[in-house]
């Protein structure tokens, strides 16, 4: 699971009211090489929770981010370099998306976070 | 300027809608105008077509996967007199420069509804002597490509309305599609499949008809073994997906062959994300939108297979409602799943869609029609976010077909139209058919012959004309 994905999920458990962002527990991080496209990143920024992915990365082990990010920063090759590296290039391979208010586990297994609810959750 | 479409003889209805789409990709503003050859019906190959310059119409022609090709007319005629009197009087200005001496060329016979020859396509090549080649022909890779075409003038062909007038066109070629890749990408080496794996044509049909293009984000809610993904990432798209089922998603069959050994095999990017997530709850956060390009997707209906979402589970023996599950069994439970049908299953991706698209973005995605049913107009779901631009039918079998459904967004996500929606919806269930609930759509198709027959209302009824057959 890349960080952009976990960026967009959220616990949807019935009545919890603050599913994100999740916490990631980490048992195992693989970094995959993928091409860069800045036009994708610069589309994508607009739509990130920003706060979010620097904690992420941060759990990850990946501290490069800066705290606060602002469109203008777009402009410099080595943020996006940054930003590129830590949406797209760390995989939580193994390991769970905690729901912040419950405190219920996600899987994620082979890289595939398992979103499916309980009966009792629906 | 007129260019001559000429399309290969299957999938009719998606043939336009392809063209269509492409030319929207390449930035053509203004919708196309189409004019059939004389005499010719509309399922005819042969279409003219008005781009506004060659490089739009090469563009269009070598991503589409049905045009055979599309020419830049030098004449046309019933009769081959005609035929040199037109390609005589078109202007030198734009024959000469194709007709130089430094050049190679290469002219090729081709027929629709007939076969010619090897002997009579020589001898009809050599009767455009009145044309000045002056360049050397080269067969394997020649600078220009110039085609005579020739439709027959009796019969039927390959189960067409007979075109009453025999046509002929010359032409010099600007672009054709790419079919290399539909025997590179077909199902049959593919390592990793399902029982409803999207063919490779209609699953790069789908990418274009959603306007893939590199760096967008595509998202396919009902992903299985990938196979629509591949052809999204094989024209650049970033591919995201997500299935109810784990282990279709997770484990494939082995290391070596799940959905990322699908990309891989073909050297594509792999998918952005996968994860296991029931489309009728979608895991999304709130406040997430406008962040898909285009969600593409083959629905489960109910015919192959079935759709599933969360809850539902009948109650164990003993157990007392309202369900729980034990705290001790929560890491390993494995949560039941519920029948889906097809009218919420459709409801809920539209909703999904005209949260998570952007505007201008483009849902793609099959539907299901009854064949009783093609006497009356078929009513499509509908969405307010949502503008249908095409609907293209595919027979499958002389019970059901499927349709292609394109959409493209043009109204913004409100709560008011979400509501509407869910209002719309309602009636739509409720007037509509029974068989979108789940299992009647299954046996509405599989109904055994001799019950049907009891039926008199469709005994008596004629039968359509059955030449767009499933490859047609």
């Amino acid at each position: 699971m890349r960080l952009l994905t976990h960026n967009m999920l959220s616990s949807n458990i019935k009545g919890v009211s603050n599913g994100f962002p999740l916490r990631i527990e980490v048992e195992k991080v693989i970094e995959k090489e993928v091409d860069c496209n800045p036009d994708f990143l610069i589309n994508m920024f607009a739509k990130i929770e920003w706060k979010a992915l620097v904690d992420a990365a941060r759990t990850m082990g990946y501290a490069e981010l800066p705290e606060e990010a602002e469109s203008s920063m777009l402009d410099s090759d080595e943020f996006l370099r940054k930003f590129h590296h830590a949406l797209l290039e760390l995989h939580l391979e193994e390991g769970a998306l905690v729901c912040p208010e419950t405190g219920r586990k996600f899987p994620v297994n082979k890289g595939i976070p398992n979103m499916l609810l309980h009966e009792d959750e629906v | 300027m007129w260019y001559l479409c000429v399309f290969f003889h299957r999938l009719l209805d998606y043939r336009k809608p392809e063209v269509e789409s492409l030319a929207e990709l390449f930035g053509i503003p203004e919708s196309l105008e189409w004019r059939l050859p004389e005499h010719h019906h509309p399922d005819s190959p042969f279409h003219f077509v008005y781009l506004p310059n060659e490089e739009a119409a090469r563009n269009i022609a070598n991503r589409s996967i049905l045009v055979k090709g599309i020419y830049e007319i030098w004449g046309e005629g019933s009769n081959y007199e005609e035929l040199e009197e037109a390609i005589m009087r078109y202007p030198d200005d734009r024959k000469l420069p194709y007709l130089t001496s430094e050049s190679t060329f290469k002219i090729t016979v081709d027929s629709f509804g007939k076969v010619i020859s090897f002997q009579e396509q020589n001898e009809r090549i050599k009767g455009l002597a009145y044309i000045p080649f002056k360049g050397r022909v080269n067969l394997k890779n020649p600078d220009h490509r110039f085609w005579l075409m020739e439709t027959d003038d009796y019969g039927v062909n390959n189960g067409l309305p007979p075109v009453v007038q025999r046509r002929i066109f010359f032409g010099r070629e600007v672009g054709g599609a790419d079919r290399k890749l539909l025997p590179t990408y077909q199902l049959k080496s593919r390592k990793y499949l399902g029982p409803t794996a999207m063919d490779a044509e209609i699953a790069f049909l789908m990418a274009n008809q959603a306007l893939v293009s590199p760096g967008k984000l595509i998202y396919d809610p009902f992903v299985g073994t990938g196979s629509i993904l591949v052809a999204a990432a094989h024209f650049g798209g970033m591919t995201m997906g997500a299935d109810i089922d784990i282990r279709v998603v997770r484990d494939g069959r082995g290391p070596d062959c799940n959905v990322w050994s699908n990309f891989k095999q073909y050297g594509l990017p792999m998918p952005i994300g996968l994860l296991r997530a029931d489309n009728n709850l979608p895991p999304w956060r709130p406040g997430l939108k406008e962040v898909f390009d285009a969600i593409i997707c083959d629905p489960p209906y109910g015919v192959r297979a079935g759709g599933r979402k969360s809850g539902g589970r009948k109650l164990l023996k003993g157990a007392v409602g309202p369900y729980t599950v034990p705290d001790d069994k929560r890491t390993d439970h494995i949560p039941s799943t519920a029948p889906y049908s097809l009218a919420e299953c459709m409801h809920d991706l539209l909703d999904l869609a005209a949260k998570m698209l952007v505007m201008g973005g483009r849902l793609v995605c099959f539907y299901p029609v009854l064949r009783e049913d093609d006497t009356v107009q078929i009513q499509f779901p509908e969405h307010q976010c949502f503008k249908l631009v095409a609907s293209s039918e595919q027979i499958l079998s002389s019970r059901y077909s499927r349709v292609l459904l394109t959409m493209v967004k043009i109204n913004p996500y409100t709560n008011e139209i979400a509501e509407a929606a869910r209002l719309m919806h309602l009636e739509f269930k409720e007037n509509h058919l029974k068989w979108l609930e789940d299992g009647n759509l299954h046996s509405s198709v599989f109904m055994p012959a001799d019950q049907i027959s009891i039926d008199d209302s469709k005994a008596s009824k004629e039968l359509k004309p059955k030449y767009r057959g499933k490859y047609v």
